[in-house]
């Protein structure tokens, strides 16, 4: 309880100079925005902990020495921009979509965002799984793989990331394929 | 060189061109089909017909077919330098990811050299090429963390069709094997493509002027190298270096080098334009020019 006071606090304080014309943010909204908070992080938390392959190396690696990486991407705001065209590339192409269409998008373009985050340096946490678990019922090759990374370049190549920031990051991720690659 | 025999190159060359295009057309509008492979990392097609650069084979298996999949190219090659002419052109299939064959035929023509040497203008040595190619270990493109290239052992069996011609100017063979092993590694954080091939051979420049000589017949480790820089997806700059024998008492032979682009204006389409200098080249001093090749997979 006290938690969800000192959140609610923080958020009355946020939407400070707001709050202040309409004070009049019912307790029930904000007890509704709470508790969707308290489930996203339940859901994280139970994604990663439950479901976990302890075998996996850790998905998302932080290398500090990347933040200028992070930068050319638009900082986490670029990020979550290019996971929306990235993930719209994803459903529209037709060797990637068949793994994309079914799955929660809303949810692996925030986990994307996070995980590339992390890895170049950001300030952010990655509440996904490790990259065995979460590929597990899916029957990826090495093929799919590789078309996963076109469609992620030429999706790079249209938010101007430039070409050798892109490839940083690449190197990066490119190793997860003794993970992903399944079949 | 007669008129009549530039007619029907041209018309091979215009036929490679417009096929390209309908193919480039055809991809485009069904998607990337399964070729798994990412752009550019399966090389391009080196001048004996294997995948690599343009003078030297790499590591890699050509195509774009990954580990379950079968990937095939065809190249045409034309370079022209001061004095002479080659032709080259083939095919080659990668299976799995693994095993590479390929065939390819060389011609080579002398020009106006071949007057001044009685063989007549436009006098044209052919030799047709069997490759084979096998990756041993590694990944050159997805091992990111890791410092091992990716390597094969490849051989090409060359066959001139000028014994004669061959025999009177020293060379013990008119066929030939070359052996070599490559290792190959993308430094993707580098954007840097390095290649470093030893072959050991007895032919004479390429094995146009056959294989073993007068001066030398034992065959002789000899040393390639490439450097890509990748600009971008689908265009990369670089350069190679080609050591070669030096068997032939009538004329000495230099080392080769390149510095290319490559371009693949579609995944399944590359054109490779280079400056190439072959040194000499029996009674031709530093011979240079244009190296331009045209692949098209499928």
């Amino acid at each position: 309880m006290k938690t969800l006071l000192s959140i609610s606090f923080a958020l009355l304080l946020a939407a400070g100079p707001l709050a202040a014309q309409e004070s009049t943010v019912s307790a029930e909204e904000q007890a509704l925005l709470d508790e969707e908070a308290r489930l996203d992080a339940e859901e994280a938390a139970a994604d990663t902990a439950a479901l976990n392959d302890p075998t996996a190396p850790n998905p998302a690696p932080a290398h500090p020495e990347l933040r200028p990486v992070l930068d050319e991407f638009g900082g986490e705001a670029g990020l979550t921009a290019l996971m929306d065209t990235f993930m719209a590339g994803l459903v529209a192409d037709p060797r990637t979509g068949p793994f994309f269409a079914n799955s929660d998008q809303v949810r692996v373009k925030r986990q994307l965002v996070e995980q590339f985050c992390v890895i170049l340096g950001g300030d952010c946490t990655y509440t996904g799984r490790d990259m065995k678990s979460s590929h597990r019922d899916l029957q990826i090759g090495r093929g799919d793989f590789n078309a996963l990374v076109e469609v992620l370049q030429v999706a790079m190549n249209q938010h101007d990331v430039p070409f050798s920031a892109q490839n940083k990051l690449l190197a990066k991720l490119a190793p997860m394929h003794r993970e992903i690659v399944n079949r | 060189m007669s008129a009549s025999n530039k007619t029907p190159r041209r018309r091979l060359l215009a036929a490679a061109l417009m096929a390209a295009t309908g193919l480039a057309q055809a991809q485009d509008g069904a998607g990337a089909g399964t070729s798994g492979k990412l752009l550019l990392t399966g090389g391009v097609s080196q001048v004996e017909g294997a995948a690599g650069g343009g003078l030297t084979p790499w590591a890699v298996i050509g195509g774009y077919g990954t580990r379950d999949q079968i990937g095939a190219n065809a190249f045409y090659t034309k370079v022209n330098v001061d004095d002479y002419a080659l032709d080259s052109y083939g095919v080659l299939v990668g299976f799995y990811d693994r095993v590479e064959l390929s065939v390819s035929r060389q011609k080579f023509d002398t020009e106006a050299v071949g007057g001044a040497l009685g063989l007549g203008n436009g006098f044209t040595f052919t030799q047709d090429t069997i490759g084979v190619k096998v990756k041993v270990a590694g990944d050159a493109v997805l091992e990111q963390d890791s410092w091992l290239p990716q390597i094969a052992v490849g051989a090409q069996y060359k066959k001139n069709d000028q014994p004669g011609v061959l025999a009177f100017v020293g060379a013990r063979d008119d066929s030939g094997v070359d052996y070599y092993v490559s290792a190959t590694k993308l430094y993707l954080a580098q954007s840097l493509l390095l290649n470093g091939t030893v072959r050991f051979t007895k032919a004479n420049q390429f094995g146009i002027l056959g294989f073993g000589g007068d001066r030398n017949d034992d065959y002789e480790a000899q040393f390639e190298a490439s450097a890509a820089y990748l600009l971008s997806r689908n265009l990369a700059i670089g350069a190679e270096y080609r050591t070669k024998p030096d068997n032939l008492g009538i004329a000495t032979e230099d080392d080769a080098w390149d510095v290319f682009v490559a371009w693949a204006p579609y995944k399944n389409v590359s054109l490779t334009v280079a400056y190439v200098d072959l040194g000499n080249i029996v009674i031709r001093d530093e011979q240079r020019g244009v190296y331009a090749s045209l692949q098209v997979g499928f």
